[in-house]
């Protein structure tokens, strides 16, 4: 009994880290179908922005610290939905129906952030915002111009050689200053450590149960809810929902669909930047931290089907609870107690390593999309393409 | 963004989750750090006949994390040397090369550093693949290479000058330690590549020998960060306790040692040994993690001696207060120092004269004194060390003086009873002793 508990607690929590992890893919890539390769990389913002609270309410001492996280969790979710935001407003909505460009430019983008992070200090800031001022600021400007139409070309051309000019030129002016570039991350590991009441775990049955996954399940059920109000029951969700189902016939209907995207796009970074805040108290913070999830995140929407997010929830759970009795030995365990055949526990045994049981896990999924190519929960309707 | 239908969202998928893959598997060797690339500019305006060394590090990738931190060593100890009146009247020109984390990209640097810069020695490397990768260059131009990682032994070149701990400087004793000290019963975690599975290979053969047991062994792929059934594992394989011996490697280290305490696995009850993870590694895990856990190294920064005091102080004025020294950054300080030593005795930089008076090369390092034995390794004090609350380490246990190394394993059936020594042409890398 007690290893059977055992056994599920511990595949739920692996499932709800992938679940968390997923939330926001299967919105952006579930229900807009776009790859978003960069989205590990707005997990690791996250989880950037938990270290960055965090150091804020040090100074503050008890009993504020040990409630940084709570305050963590909005800060991140702010965090990644604006730098989301930027993301397709400045790159995704020019791509949107050409998969394979968007791949690419967002592929593009999670170097670019990884980089960024690594790199980031003052300095940059103030020459990126220097930049975004002259730059932006001047286009707006001119912009009331009657001839701005046919001016346009002209004045992009003018206008950014002499902004990223300035910026440069601001750049190597102040890169004396050694408080200016010191990076504020750098490529090193940065340590986010969990508050006391999240280190350690509670007694049942013979096991412990760490408090950090009982959080982590909490906020993924918190998060889901909250999705599924958020889609089902507001004003918003009814939109999205919409222009999901038919762009044009909603466009029709006076629904601003450019404004849907943006949010919707938003809404699913914002859940990848609580998933970092939550995988933080997990595992390490670092620029590499984004790419250990996403292949997993990719695998959770495949399984489920598009645009399902019960089908992520099942996906995600069983992934979980695959891996553990596979990787655990477990699976093992119990054929030898109901004395299975020998060949068979043997099999099991073999796949009992971490390494081992991800093959295993990877060639059961590969097996079940042969079966049932479009994931759990495939669309039906006339609009499906079949 | 019409309905997704079944036929496109297959194929969004796969290429999706192909596309990850290679994002993963790229990102892993690309990125970069470009810190440490501003120093060989600085250099260029040296006096033109200096004497020019290479020095063959990731700057970029996945392991500039660490190795940035030996070229600050490295680039310090050549500074010192420079400020006191330079080698044979000459300064020291580093010429830095970013082998980023590629191991092909190492062996195409060493080459162009041998050619083209016609260095006359190189210090490089860390991860004993981007060695192995090198060997081949500098021992078809016999050339020379300093390496100062702590690695799993089995080899002796002669090209190669290894100051990092040979086996039986750090594992064995280690092992040793815990067998006597915290309990027969041994369960092993290791990252799944060459190191760790070699180290293990050896440690069972060590614990057979000696009276001890593997319960249980496990492999995480390098970045994994799920280690819930690992824990289940150990759990299991000791349910009184045990000794767990850790040789995972990067960030693998962080979800371990926080998931070790969500799961109320304690020190006291499952000490962790661990050859990977040193002060500036403590520092990112975070101390309240890994309090109470040991390591084994042949130096850490709170050894007692004026030398260390000199260096850690040193170190600290040159890249900042927060910065901590350990094991391997000691090693490639060192290094430099003996290389310098011996170019003296030499009267020259030429490479045999070189090769041979490095032999027996005496050195008061931060560590202690350490001296270069014929099989090209040095003679290593060794320690083991707990991690305190402020994230150094309390040294529990020390040998008495150094140990002399031991590059072929005398646990593994296939090297039993062979020596290395390169001060007598009839010997060489391998030959068998007695």
């Amino acid at each position: 009994m007690s290893t059977l508990i055992e056994g599920l607690f511990n595949g739920i929590s692996i499932g709800s880290v992938l679940l968390i992890a997923a939330l926001g893919l299967a919105i952006v890539f579930g229900l807009m179908g776009v790859i978003n390769l960069a989205h590990g990389e707005l997990m690791m913002l996250g989880a950037y922005a938990t270290f960055v609270v965090q150091n804020v309410f040090k100074p503050l001492g008890e009993p504020w610290f040990s409630f940084y996280i709570i305050a963590a969790i909005p800060v991140a979710f702010i965090v990644s939905a604006i730098f989301g935001l930027i993301l397709e407003r400045g790159a995704i909505r020019f791509l949107y129906g050409r998969p394979l460009e968007t791949l690419l430019a967002t592929w593009g983008v999670s170097l670019i952030l990884q980089q960024f992070v690594r790199s980031v200090n003052w300095l940059l800031i103030i020459c990126l915002g220097i930049f975004c001022l002259l730059f932006f600021g001047g286009m707006q400007l001119l912009k009331s111009r009657a001839d701005w139409e046919s001016m346009r070309t002209k004045i992009v051309s003018l206008l950014l050689p002499l902004a990223a000019g300035v910026a440069i030129a601001f750049y190597f002016l102040l890169s004396q200053n050694s408080a200016l570039t010191n990076a504020w991350f750098s490529a090193r590991n940065v340590d986010v450590t969990a508050p006391a009441w999240l280190r350690g775990g509670v007694e049942v049955l013979g096991f412990q149960m760490p408090y950090a996954r009982l959080f982590i399940i909490a906020l993924t059920i918190l998060c889901l809810m909250g999705v599924y109000w958020f889609l089902q029951r507001s004003a918003w969700g009814l939109r999205i929902r919409s222009v999901t189902q038919n762009r044009t016939m909603s466009s029709c209907l006076g629904i601003p669909t450019a404004k849907v995207d943006a949010l919707t796009f938003a809404l699913g970074s914002g859940l990848a930047g609580i998933a970092g805040c939550a995988v933080s108290l997990l595992g390490s913070v670092g620029p590499n931290t984004g790419q250990n999830y996403i292949i997993d995140t990719f695998m959770v929407v495949v399984v489920g089907g598009v645009g399902n997010l019960l089908g992520a929830v099942i996906a995600a759970l069983g992934i979980g609870i695959l891996n553990y009795l596979i990787g655990s030995g477990t699976l093992a365990l119990f054929l030898t107690t109901i004395s299975a055949p020998q060949s068979m526990i043997d099999f099991f045994l073999f796949f009992a390593t971490s390494s081992m049981a991800k093959v295993m896990v990877f060639a059961l999924i590969i097996i079940f999309l042969q079966i049932k190519p479009a994931g759990l929960f495939p669309q039906k309707g006339r609009t499906a393409e079949l | 963004m019409s309905q997704l239908g079944r036929r496109k969202f297959l194929l969004y998928s796969s290429t999706g989750v192909l596309a990850s893959l290679l994002l993963k598997g790229c990102a892993d060797a690309g990125g970069g750090d470009t810190a440490a690339n501003t120093e060989a500019a600085t250099t260029e305006t040296a006096a033109a006949d200096g004497i020019k060394v290479g020095i063959l590090h990731s700057l970029s990738g996945t392991m500039a994390i660490s190795e940035t931190t030996v070229v600050d060593a490295e680039m310090m100890a050549i500074d010192e040397i420079n400020a006191a009146g330079g080698l044979l009247g000459k300064q020291i020109i580093p010429i830095q090369e970013d082998g980023a984390s590629d191991w092909s990209t190492f062996a195409e640097k060493a080459a162009k550093l041998i050619d083209q810069d016609k260095v006359v020695t190189v210090f490089g490397c860390w991860t004993s693949a981007s060695r192995k990768a090198v060997l081949p260059v500098f021992e078809s131009k016999n050339h020379m290479l300093w390496y100062p990682v702590q690695y799993e032994g089995q080899e002796c070149s002669k090209n190669v000058f290894y100051t990092g701990a040979a086996p039986n400087q750090q594992i064995e004793p280690a092992v040793d330690w815990l067998l006597e000290n915290k309990g027969k019963e041994f369960f092993l975690v290791g990252s799944d590549y060459v190191f760790p599975r070699t180290a293990n290979t050896v440690i069972k053969e060590q614990l057979a020998a000696n009276g001890g047991t593997v319960v249980g062994e496990d492999y995480l792929p390098l970045g994994d960060t799920e280690v819930t059934s690992i824990i289940t594992k150990i759990r299991v394989a000791l349910p009184d306790g045990g000794v767990i011996f850790n040789s995972l490697n990067g960030d693998t280290n962080v979800a371990f040692f926080k998931q070790m305490q969500g799961a109320g696995l304690s020190p006291e009850q499952y000490p962790v040994m661990s050859v990977s993870v040193a002060e500036e590694e403590v520092k990112q895990i975070g101390p309240e993690y890994l309090q109470g856990h040991y390591a084994a190294w042949n130096y850490f920064q709170t050894v007692e001696s004026p030398q260390n005091d000199k260096f850690v102080t040193a170190f600290k004025s040159k890249y900042g207060e927060d910065r901590v020294t350990n094991d391997p950054m000691e090693a490639a300080y060192i290094m430099v120092y003996l290389w310098k030593q011996a170019v003296e005795q030499a009267g020259t930089t030429d490479l045999e004269p070189v090769r041979a008076a490095a032999v027996g090369q005496k050195f008061a390092a931060p560590e202690g004194q350490v001296t270069m034995q014929p099989n090209h390794h040095i003679s290593k004090t060794v320690r083991i060390g707990e991690v305190r609350e402020d994230g150094l380490f309390d040294i529990v246990w020390s040998t008495e003086g150094p140990l002399e190394p031991v590059p072929w394993n005398q646990y593994v059936k296939e090297t039993k009873g062979f020596a290395c020594d390169w001060t007598d042409p009839n010997k060489g890398g391998k030959y068998k002793a007695a």
